[in-house]
C-alpha cells in the first residue's frame, strides 16, 4: 500500500509513501480504490512520498477532483508537490478544449447507416476496379502501337523475376506431384492389372490441368504478393504521386510492364512444369512399374490427343491476366498505413488463387463442351 | 549530487565508429549536464545519426564508451539495456508511429509493454500526455494518418514521453513543419523542459530552435565533436562552423532572435 491511516481525534489522517510513480501503476490505481472506502472526511499528507513523477501525480489529483466533486472532504495537509502546479496550469492553459463528440444514435440508425455506407463503397470500389482495368486497356493499346511506351527493359526484368527465378521452386514442385499422381495410380491401376495407363494418368492430368495449375498457384503466391507489396510501399511512399507529377504513366511503368512480363512468363514456366511432370512420371514408371523410357515415349504418344498440351498450355496466359490484375489493383488500393499493406497483400494472393482455380473451372466445362 | 559538479546524465568517452573503411568518429567525447538542452548539428553524413543511435544503445560503436546515468551501455546485455531504454523517450525524424494504430494505441503501447495497467488509468495517462504537448484529447482516436504534419511530430513527442522520462531525444523536431509550427513546437520542448526539469538532446538542422532552445551546441566536424555554449561556438574558428553560424540563413535566423529579445525587453 502506498498509505498508512492514522486516526488522531476528531479526523483521519492519510499519509501517502512510498514511489508514486509510472512504475507502481497498478499499486497506485489499487491505493486510489482503497483510499476511496476511507471515508469522506479525510486530511492527505503528501509529505511521506519518496517519489512522485507527473504520471502519478496526474492520477492522484483526478483523484482528489473527483472525490472533491462527489461531495468528498479533503483537507490537503503539508505542502502540495510542485507537479500540481504544472498540472493546474496544463489544464488552464487548454480549458477551451472541444468537448467530446455526441454520443451515438440508435442501432437501427446505425445498421441503416452501416448498410449505406457498405453500398457506396461497394459501388465505389466496384467504379473503380473498372477504370483501373479500361486505364490498363488503354496504356496496353498506346504501348503496341510504339517501342517508347512498351517499356521494354521493365518488361524484361519482371519475365526475370516472376519466371526465371521461379523456374526451380516449379520444376521441383511438378515434378514431386507427379510422382505423387503417378504413384497413387500405379497402386490402383495394378489391381486390374492395367498399370501401362498410369502412363495416360499422368500424362493427361500433368499437361492438361496440374501443370498449369500449379505453376499459376506458385506465381500467384511469389509474384502476385510481390505486386502487391511493391506497388504498396510505393503508394505509401509517395512515389506513384512522384511519377505522376512528372507526367509519367504509372499503368504504363508499373503496371502494364507487370501484365505483359508475367503473361509471357507464365505460359513458359507451365511448359518447363510439364516437362518436369512427364519426367517425374517417367522415373517412377521405370522405377515402380518397370515400363522403360523406350516404352514410355510412344505410351505418351498414342495417350495424347492432338490438343491435350494446349488445352493446358492456353490458360497460362489467362491466369497470369488474372495474377498481374489482381497483384497490382491490390497494391495500387493501399492506403496510409503498414496493416492495409499487409491485408490488401493476403487479399492479392487469396483472390488470385481463388480467380485462377475459378477460371480453370469454367476451362474444364467449356473444353468438355467444345469437346476440346 | 554535489552542487559544483553533478554527474553528467550522459557521458560519450572516445567514441569510434567506423563502416568498412569509412571512419565516422574518431574519438567522440561529450557530457550531456542533467537538465540541459544540447543541440547536435553537423553536416550532412556526418555522423549525427550514427551518434544519436550509438547513445540510444541501437546501435554498438567500433571502440568507445557510453554511460548513461554511470552505466555503461555499450557492453551490456540486450535485458540490461532495457531498464536503461525505459528511462529515456525517443522521437525519430519523421514521428515513426505506427501507422495501423491510433494516437492514443501509440502513446499506450510503451506503458502496456511496461506496466500492468488499467483501461481508465491508460486512457487518463493518454489524455495527460495529450494535453502536455498540446493536442486536443479527441485527437487520440485518429491514426497518423489524419494527423498534419506538426500534430504527429507533438503524437511522437506524446510518445516519447509516456513513460516520463527524464531524458529525451529528439532528431530533427522541427524539420518539415511550417515557420509557425516550428516555432510553436520550440516553444512546447522549452516549456516542457523548464516544468519537467527534463534533460533533451535533439539533432536539429534549424538554426532558429537551436538558437531558442538549446542552452549548449554539439557542432560534429572533421569526424571530431566540438561541445560549447552558443555564444562559445559561434566564436569558434573553424570554417565549417563559421559558415554554419555565419552564412546567410543563419544571419537571418540571429536577427530575427534578436528581434524578439528586443521586443520582449521592452517595457510595454
Amino acid at each position: 500500500m502506498l498509505f498508512e491511516s492514522e486516526r488522531s481525534g476528531d479526523g483521519l489522517t492519510l499519509r501517502l509513501r512510498g514511489g508514486w510513480c509510472i512504475d507502481n501503476l497498478r499499486e497506485i490505481e489499487n491505493s486510489l480504490a482503497q483510499l476511496n472506502e476511507q471515508g469522506r472526511q479525510i486530511k492527505l499528507d503528501f509529505s511521506g512520498i519518496q517519489t512522485l513523477d507527473l504520471s502519478g501525480a496526474w492520477l492522484l489529483r483526478n483523484w482528489l477532483e473527483r472525490t472533491s466533486q462527489a461531495g468528498g472532504r479533503i483537507e490537503v495537509v503539508g505542502e502540495r508537490p510542485s507537479h500540481f502546479a504544472f498540472l493546474d496550469e496544463l489544464l488552464q492553459r487548454q480549458s477551451a478544449q472541444p468537448g467530446a463528440s455526441p454520443p451515438s444514435a440508435t442501432s437501427l440508425r446505425d445498421a441503416v447507416v452501416w448498410i449505406g455506407r457498405g453500398t457506396i463503397q461497394q459501388a465505389k470500389q466496384t467504379r473503380d476496379a473498372i477504370g483501373f482495368f479500361g486505364r490498363i486497356a488503354a496504356t496496353m493499346l498506346r504501348a503496341m502501337r510504339s517501342a517508347h511506351h512498351l517499356r521494354l527493359p521493365s518488361i524484361a526484368r519482371h519475365v526475370y523475376e516472376t519466371g526465371i527465378q521461379a523456374i526451380p521452386i516449379v520444376s521441383l514442385i511438378a515434378f514431386l506431384i507427379s510422382v505423387i499422381v503417378a504413384y497413387l495410380g500405379a497402386q490402383q491401376l495394378q489391381t486390374f492389372g492395367a498399370e501401362i495407363f498410369t502412363v495416360d494418368l499422368v500424362a493427361i492430368s500433368v499437361l492438361r490441368e496440374m501443370g498449369v495449375l500449379l505453376t499459376s498457384i506458385i506465381v500467384a503466391g511469389r509474384s502476385g504478393s510481390a505486386f502487391a507489396a511493391e506497388i504498396g510501399v510505393m503508394r505509401l511512399n509517395d512515389e506513384i504521386d512522384a511519377l505522376q507529377s512528372m507526367g509519367v504513366d504509372f499503368y504504363e511503368v508499373l503496371v502494364v510492364p507487370r501484365l505483359i512480363g508475367l503473361v509471357i512468363a507464365l505460359p513458359l514456366l507451365t511448359i518447363i512444369a510439364d516437362a518436369m511432370g512427364l519426367a517425374g512420371g517417367a522415373l517412377l514408371s521405370s522405377m515402380l512399374l518397370d515400363i522403360q523410357l523406350t516404352q514410355f515415349i510412344p505410351r505418351v504418344q498414342d495417350a495424347l490427343a492432338p490438343t491435350t498440351f494446349w488445352a493446358g498450355l492456353i490458360k497460362a496466359p489467362v491466369f497470369a491476366m488474372l495474377i498481374a490484375l489482381v497483384g497490382t489493383y491490390r497494391g495500387m488500393q493501399v492506403r496510409d498505413s503498414s496493416r492495409e499493406l499487409g491485408r490488401l497483400t493476403t487479399l492479392a494472393v487469396v483472390q488470385s488463387i481463388f480467380l485462377v482455380i475459378f477460371a480453370d473451372a469454367i476451362f474444364a466445362v467449356v473444353f468438355v463442351e467444345l469437346d476440346f | 549530487m554535489s552542487d559544483s559538479q553533478p554527474a553528467p546524465i550522459i557521458s560519450v568517452r572516445n567514441l569510434v565508429n567506423r563502416f568498412g573503411k569509412q571512419i565516422v568518429h574518431d574519438g567522440v567525447s561529450l557530457d550531456v549536464k542533467r537538465g540541459e538542452v544540447l543541440g547536435i548539428v553537423g553536416g550532412s553524413g556526418s555522423g549525427k545519426s550514427v551518434l544519436l543511435r550509438t547513445m540510444l544503445g541501437l546501435q554498438r560503436p567500433s571502440s568507445g564508451q557510453v554511460l548513461i546515468e554511470g552505466r555503461e551501455i555499450t557492453r551490456m546485455s540486450d535485458s540490461e539495456l532495457l531498464s536503461v531504454k525505459r528511462r529515456y523517450g525517443v522521437t525519430f525524424q519523421h514521428g515513426a508511429l505506427f501507422s495501423s494504430l491510433t494516437v492514443a494505441e501509440n502513446i499506450q503501447l510503451p506503458i502496456r509493454e511496461y506496466f500492468d495497467a488499467s483501461p481508465a488509468a491508460l486512457e487518463s495517462l493518454t489524455e495527460l500526455r495529450l494535453r502536455m504537448v498540446g493536442l486536443p484529447v479527441d485527437a487520440g482516436g485518429k491514426l497518423p494518418s489524419q494527423l498534419s504534419g506538426g500534430m504527429v511530430k507533438r503524437a511522437a513527442l506524446a510518445r516519447s514521453l509516456a513513460l516520463d522520462p527524464a531524458l529525451l531525444f529528439l532528431d530533427e523536431p522541427t524539420a518539415g513543419l511550417d515557420p509557425i509550427s516550428a516555432a510553436s513546437f520550440d516553444e512546447l520542448v522549452t516549456y516542457l523542459h523548464r516544468s519537467l526539469k527534463l534533460t533533451i538532446v535533439m539533432i536539429t538542422h534549424d538554426l532558429d530552435t537551436l538558437l531558442s532552445t538549446c542552452s549548449r551546441v554539439a557542432v560534429l566536424v572533421d569526424r571530431k565533436i566540438v561541445v560549447d555554449t552558443l555564444d562559445g561556438i559561434m566564436k569558434n574558428p573553424h570554417p565549417w562552423i563559421q559558415e554554419y553560424f555565419h552564412g546567410p540563413r543563419a544571419r537571418a535566423a540571429q536577427a530575427a532572435v534578436a528581434d524578439d529579445a528586443t521586443e520582449q525587453g521592452r517595457p510595454s
